[in-house]
C-alpha cells in the first residue's frame, strides 16, 4: 500500500490552520519541533481527565492506572528502539538533559579526552565543554569536509588511547548529514572509549535499533517525534547505568534513606529523581504507537523521496547554495541553504508572510556555520506529514523573496 | 502581495541603508572597540567609537565605525544610527538611544518624532515584530557599550 500523505495530514489538526486570513500554514520547521497528531492530543487529555495521579506510590486506583500508563510508555519506547531491557530506558526532560546526565556521570579526569564533532548541536557540545572544565579532561573534535560530511581522514589521530568518550550526532540538524556510526564506533571501541549518540534528529525519521548501532548510549527527545515537549529519553546499556553514579537526587530515585546516607533505586528509577513528566510520557507513548502504525521504514522512505524533490527544486533556484550534502545519500530531510545577498532573517520573515514556516539562524550549531563561512542559514525540514505541495510553496515563496529584495 | 505590516517594516529607506550603508568600515583613531552578537540568529557587529571634546565641555561623538554582518534590519539600523549620533554630544546621542529604545519597545504603539529620530522613524514598523527588535537594537547596544568604555578611559582628543 502506498503512503497516503493526505490521509496522514488529516491526523494533524494544526496543518489545517491559516497563519492569517487566506494564508494557509506551510510547516517546514520540523527539525525544531514536530506537530502532534490527534491521537497524541487525545491520549494526554484522556490521561488528565480520567487517570491523573502520581506514579509509583499510593495504592489507589488512579495511582495504579497512572503508573501503568507511565511504565507502559517506557515499554513502547523500549520496543521502538529495540532496547534489550526496559530498565535501560530513562525518561528525561529532553535530549539536552540526557546528554548532560551522561556528561556528569561518565568518569573523566585530567589527561582524559572527550571527542565530539564540529557538526554537534550545542546540546552535545556545551555539556562536554563543561565536563572538560570540571574534570580537567580535554575536548577534541572531528572536523568536517566541504560537502558536509565528517572528515574521517584523521580519525586515528583524534580518537586515541586517551579518549574516554566519543559523543557525536547521528543526523545533523543543520546539514542533514547522517553520520557513519559504524566507522566511528569501531575506532572508539578499539581504544576502549564510551560512545554516545545524539539521536534527536534520527529517531523521529528512521528506524533506530540501539542494538544494531552498537553504541553505549543514545539521547532523543519526544517533541521532535510527534510527541509533547518536556520529555526525552536516555537509553544506555544496563551494565553501564548500573555501574555509574546517580545524577539528580531526590524522591523516586532512592531505595533506603537515613540522615546519614541513602541507597539508590533500581534502574531506570535511579536516574528519574522527582515526579516525572507523566502526561508527557503518555503522550510520547501515543506518538510511538502512531509512528509504529505508520511504520518507520515507510516514514523514512516518504521523507527521502520528499528530500530528493526538495533538493532538486531548491538547487534549481538561481544562486541558491545548499549547506550540506546535495544528494539524499546518507542524508535526512533538514536542508540548510543560503541565498546570495539576502540574509536568512529576511528570508524567514518574508516566507512567513506567505505562510511558510522555516527556521533561520545558526540552529544551535554555530561552529558548523562558521566552518561553512555563513553566520546563519535558512533551514527547511520535512516530517512524515510534509508533502510536495509544501516544497512547492517554499520554492514559490523563495522566488518572491528574491523579487522583493531585487526591488 | 505583501501585507501592510510587512511593507511598513521593510520600508524603502531601510532597504536603501541596507544596500548602501553609511559610515561602514573600521577606522582609526578610536578609544573603544566592542564586538556584539545576537546569539539566536548570528548577527554580528564590531564597532569602534572615537570621542572628541573634553570632560569639561562634554564629549562629542567624533566617529563611529563598524564592520557587521546580518539581516537588512540590523544593517540598516547601524547605518541610520551612525548618521544620527556622529557629531552629537555623548549626552545628546544617549538621549537618541533612549528615544529609539522606547520606539522599539513600543510594539508599534508609539508615534515616532521625525524631528528627533530622522531616518530612524522607519523602524517603527519593526517594533511590531518582537523577534526583529533585537536586530534593530544590535548596533545601538554596541555603540552604548563602546561609548561607556571610551568615556571610562577618559579617551578622546583633548
Amino acid at each position: 500500500m502506498t503512503y497516503d500523505v493526505n490521509r496522514v495530514r488529516k491526523d494533524f489538526p494544526i496543518l489545517d490552520r491559516e497563519v492569517r486570513p487566506g494564508v494557509p500554514l506551510v510547516y517546514l520547521d520540523n527539525a525544531a519541533t514536530s506537530q502532534k497528531p490527534q491521537q497524541v492530543l487525545d491520549a494526554m487529555r484522556d490521561y488528565y481527565e480520567r487517570h491523573n495521579a502520581n506514579v509509583h506510590r499510593g495504592i489507589h486506583t488512579l495511582a495504579e492506572e497512572a503508573t501503568a500508563l507511565y511504565e507502559g510508555a517506557r515499554d513502547k519506547v523500549k520496543t521502538f528502539i529495540n532496547a534489550a531491557d526496559r530498565a535501560e530506558v530513562v525518561f528525561t526532560k529532553n535530549s539536552s538533559e540526557a546528554l548532560n546526565l551522561l556528561s556528569y556521570v561518565l568518569p573523566l579526569g585530567p589527561g582524559d579526552e572527550v571527542v565530539v564533532t564540529e557538526m554537534e548541536h550545542h546540546s552535545n557540545l556545551v555539556p562536554w565543554q563543561l565536563a572538560a572544565g570540571r574534570t580537567g579532561a580535554t575536548l577534541k573534535w572531528i572536523g568536517l569536509t566541504d560537502d558536509g560530511r565528517l572528515d574521517l581522514a584523521d580519525l586515528g589521530r583524534i580518537i586515541t588511547d586517551r579518549t574516554k568518550v566519543v559523543a557525536f550526532v547521528h543526523q545533523s540538524n543543520l546539514l542533514g548529514t547522517v553520520n557513519p556510526v559504524d566507522v566511528v564506533v569501531a575506532r572508539a571501541k578499539a581504544v576502549g572509549a564510551y560512545t554516545v549518540l545524539d539521536c534527536s534528529q534520527s529517531v523521529p525519521h528512521m528506524g533506530v535499533d540501539v542494538q544494531k548501532l552498537g553504541v553505549d548510549a543514545i539521547a532523543f527527545t519526544g517533541h521532535k517525534m510527534c510527541g509533547p515537549t518536556g520529555i526525552g529519553v536516555l537509553w544506555a546499556r544496563r551494565d553501564l547505568l548500573e555501574a555509574l553514579p546517580p545524577f539528580l537526587g531526590g524522591g523516586e530515585m532512592i531505595d533506603e534513606v537515613t540522615m546519614a546516607g541513602s541507597t539508590y533505586a533500581e534502574l531506570p528509577h535511579k536516574y528519574e529523581a522527582g515526579t516525572p513528566p507523566i502526561a508527557e510520557a503518555v503522550g510520547l507513548g501515543a506518538a510511538v504507537d502512531y509512528l509504529t502504525d505508520l511504520g518507520m521504514d515507510t516514514v523514512h522512505e516518504h521523507e527521502l523521496e520528499l528530500t530528493t524533490y526538495a533538493l532538486d527544486a531548491l538547487q534549481a533556484i538561481d544562486g541558491l547554495r545548499i549547506i550540506g550534502p546535495t544528494s539524499t545519500d546518507e542524508r535526512g530531510g533538514a536542508i540548510s541553504f543560503a541565498l546570495p545577498g539576502i540574509h536568512p532573517h529576511d528570508v524567514g520573515q518574508l516566507l512567513d508572510e506567505y505562510g511558510v514556516a522555516v527556521r533561520v539562524g545558526h540552529h544551535c550549531a554555530r561552529p558548523a556555520c562558521l566552518r561553512y563561512g555563513v553566520p546563519a542559514t535558512t533551514r527547511a525540514s520535512v516530517h512524515l506529514y510534509s508533502s510536495t505541495d509544501d516544497i512547492d510553496a517554499l520554492v514559490t515563496g523563495l522566488h518572491k523573496v528574491k523579487g522583493f529584495f531585487a526591488r | 502581495m505583501s501585507s501592510p505590516a510587512l511593507e511598513s517594516m521593510y520600508q524603502e529607506i531601510i532597504l536603501d541603508h541596507y544596500k548602501n550603508p553609511h559610515h561602514k568600515g573600521l577606522r582609526e583613531p578610536f578609544e573603544a572597540q566592542v564586538h556584539h552578537l545576537n546569539p539566536t540568529c548570528g548577527d554580528e557587529i564590531t564597532l569602534r567609537v572615537h570621542l572628541g571634546g573634553a570632560p569639561s565641555t562634554g564629549w562629542v561623538v567624533a566617529d563611529v565605525s563598524y564592520d557587521s554582518e546580518g539581516c537588512s534590519i540590523s544593517q540598516a539600523a547601524a547605518s541610520v544610527m551612525t548618521d544620527l549620533v556622529i557629531g552629537k554630544t555623548v549626552d545628546e546621542a544617549l538621549a537618541l538611544h533612549e528615544e529609539f529604545l522606547q520606539l522599539m519597545q513600543s510594539r508599534g504603539q508609539v508615534e515616532p518624532d521625525e524631528d528627533v529620530l530622522e531616518d530612524a522613524i522607519a523602524f517603527a514598523g519593526v517594533a511590531r515584530y518582537p523577534a526583529r527588535v533585537k536586530c534593530a537594537l544590535l548596533a545601538w547596544m554596541a555603540w552604548k557599550d563602546a561609548t561607556a568604555q571610551a568615556v571610562g578611559t577618559d579617551g578622546g582628543e583633548a
